[in-house]
């Protein structure tokens, strides 16, 4: 799948929105203008664009609550999302989810879950959904690496590999589990060749790089589109920022800025930004710029909710 | 609870479930059901017997012992357009899938702004019996009352468990189905063609005047041998099952409290936090101060259900307890009052032997 320069840009435009969205939402967070957590993606963009630029706009996305990339590399609406973080009643759940909890059923992304690894059973059944009602879609569910410890991380896998369900498990590694490394979690670092033992192919992208990703990517989407059941993909990848929050936290002292050091200099924004040429980038430098202060200024401008919508939902 | 009339077809509860399943499922392809061995020889007591071969192994199967990640599957289907059925033979193996209910299912309507909703059935058998011990006897539906975003039913006759069944199947909100396996061997009435015991009505069992006794699930029959066994005493209460707990029809019970100004709740299961304890606040809140309603709650003995049958008896609250309490309730009296020995037969619960 070798990326050609339409390739190259939509995928540079991708990271460069995602990018530019969280430095744009860590400016405003301190304004208290969003009076809920955030968790940023900043570093961690190409999983979620290298994966999600496989997939068929019928595919099904979902995430965890470090979800703004996935939404947004799948097509979820700026202006709702910007609009849920600011509480407004135009947000993509009528304010009431969150940056934790974004949902865009438009571009079938399932609803971002905020309980370690609860969305991965969930993706797992919106597979069990497209193979009984022969959809052809499939599902790929991100994760992170804490996740993978959860009892209910290998009950979906061996499920999944059982019912050779149409799903792609995509754990995003960033090497913590709030502050918690894996040296301080994980008795070996095998993770691959332990799912690889569930009866699905596993297959291991240490580099970040978003090409390798995306080739990973599209080889198992196909062979899931086929019907050869699951696969799993682990991403080494770094969080630049705080677990939550819009800070750098490398003088917390649980992690030295030295680590983050190679990966920033493999970032792959400015790379692929290299790869095309400056008036092409500067245009999509200039769209993406335009459609956040639109976003913004839309949230700020947008109504909150009324009080009658407390109780709005509480039943179907 | 009236007799069936001549030529009405009767079906046990186990049978009146498994209709209710067999004709949405018949209706509704969307509609699947799935659980640890809902396939197999035994067949979740019956109640899941003869669908595999009906509907096939895509929409009947069973499933890895994985609780937590099995309701997970079902609550992700649901949100994508299926209506699955997840069943667990044992109420006390629903603590392995709470994560998934409550932290998800519950919420999902109203955290995604009812942009997504999750119509889906947990059925669970509450033991009782044959030394069913601390860990197959539970019934905790109050830890699900506790959670907006829930349905709970405790279906308690054949009529119902089928009613309810469709009713809760039919529904777009997650619906905790209790059934209680003493009841699935009891028989009424219950009509062929399909039909919907709604959401949030409860049921007057049996009229009367001297006091308003509600029974949960097994508990209502309980009260209605109570009743029974009060026959000589001249004493008539009125016995309420509410059926629903979530949503709760406060209504039918506040009208008949207010009129026989005692009520007692006989839950079946701990008093504390209990529905007991619910349904009375609810009542006294809504009759108010000077409404003089006396109210007492019955429910299992505050500790863990013993194996040993010697001391299972007294862990339940048996009729001629609870007669005792009305008796009680509506004389003064805490005397040594014992039914008549024709009356108490009578009023014994079904035995079965085990090992299941």
């Amino acid at each position: 799948m070798h990326p050609n320069r339409t390739d190259i840009a939509r995928l540079y435009e991708s990271l460069r929105l995602i990018r530019r969205v969280e430095e744009a939402i860590a400016d405003v967070y301190p304004t208290d203008r969003i009076k809920s957590p955030i968790h940023l993606s900043i570093g961690q963009e190409a999983v979620s664009v290298g994966v999600i630029d496989t997939l068929a706009p019928a595919d099904i996305v979902a995430a965890s609550y470090r979800c703004h990339a996935a939404y947004l590399a799948k097509g979820g609406d700026l202006k709702a999302m910007i609009a849920e973080l600011f509480g407004k009643a135009a947000g993509v759940a009528g304010g009431k989810g969150g940056s934790m909890h974004l949902i865009a059923p438009e571009v079938n992304m399932l609803g971002a879950s905020a309980v370690v690894a609860t969305q991965i059973p969930l993706a797992v059944g919106a597979a069990l959904t497209q193979k009984m009602k022969g959809t052809g879609a499939i599902v790929a569910v991100f994760l992170g690496d804490g996740a993978t410890e959860e009892g209910v991380f290998h009950e979906s896998l061996n499920f999944a590999a059982l019912k050779r369900l149409p799903v792609l498990f995509v754990c995003e590694n960033n090497g913590y589990s709030i502050h918690t490394p894996l040296r301080a979690r994980w008795a070996t670092d095998r993770l691959t060749e332990r799912v690889a033992t569930y009866g699905l192919p596993a297959a291991r992208i240490a580099d970040g790089d978003v090409f390798a990703i995306r080739d990973q990517a599209a080889g198992f989407v196909a062979s899931i589109r086929d019907g050869r059941g699951p696969a799993f993909m682990e991403v080494q990848t770094y969080r630049w920022k705080e677990h939550v929050g819009p800070n750098a936290d490398f003088d917390a002292g649980y992690r030295p800025e030295s680590e983050a050091r190679p990966w920033i200099d493999n970032d792959q924004l400015p790379r692929l930004g290299a790869l095309i040429d400056a008036e092409e980038r500067a245009a999509i430098d200039a769209r993406v710029e335009t459609a956040i202060a639109e976003a913004f200024a839309f949230a700020e401008a947008a109504s909150p909710p009324p009080l009658e919508d407390l109780l709005a939902h509480v039943h179907a | 609870m009236s007799m069936p009339e001549c030529g009405a077809r009767v079906l046990s509860y186990v049978d009146a479930l498994r209709e209710g399943i067999t004709q949405e499922m018949a209706r509704d392809p969307s509609v699947l059901l799935f659980g640890l061995d809902v396939d197999d020889h035994k067949a979740i007591q019956g109640s899941t017997r003869g669908l595999v071969d009906r509907f096939g192994p895509e929409r009947v199967f069973g499933t890895p012992l994985s609780e937590d990640a099995m309701t997970g599957v079902a609550i992700g289907a649901a949100m994508t357009g299926l209506r699955p059925i997840h069943v667990h033979i044992r109420n006390d193996f629903l603590m392995l899938a709470m994560n998934q209910i409550v932290n998800v299912a519950a919420k999902a309507h109203s955290m995604y702004g009812g942009r997504v909703s999750v119509p889906l059935v947990i059925r669970s058998i509450i033991g009782k019996s044959w030394g069913q011990g601390a860990q197959h006897s539970q019934a905790l539906y109050p830890l699900f009352m506790h959670v907006p975003g829930l349905k709970v039913v405790l279906p308690s006759t054949a009529h119902d468990a089928k009613g309810c069944m469709i009713a809760a199947i039919r529904d777009d909100n997650p619906v905790i189905f209790i059934e209680h396996r003493l009841l699935y061997f009891t028989e009424t009435e219950v009509p062929e063609a399909p039909y919907a015991v709604e959401p949030g009505r409860a049921r007057i069992c049996a009229a009367g005047d001297a006091a308003t006794v509600v029974g949960i699930s097994n508990a209502a029959r309980d009260c209605l041998r109570a009743r029974a066994l009060l026959q000589d005493t001249g004493i008539t209460c009125e016995v309420i099952d509410p059926i629903w707990l979530s949503p709760l029809d406060t209504d039918t019970i506040l009208a008949s409290a207010a009129r026989t100004k005692r009520l007692l709740v006989v839950d079946n299961g701990w008093t504390t936090c209990g529905a007991g304890a619910e349904i009375i606040a609810r009542v006294l809140e809504r009759a108010g101060p000077g409404a003089g309603i006396q109210v007492d709650r019955m429910g299992f003995a505050p500790t863990p259900c013993p194996t040993t049958p010697w001391l299972e008896a007294d862990f339940y609250p048996q009729p001629e307890r609870i007669a005792r309490k009305v008796l009680c309730m509506v004389t003064g009296r805490d005397d040594d009052w014992t039914p008549n020995a024709a009356a108490r037969q009578q009023s014994e619960d079904i035995a079965f032997k085990g090992p299941f």
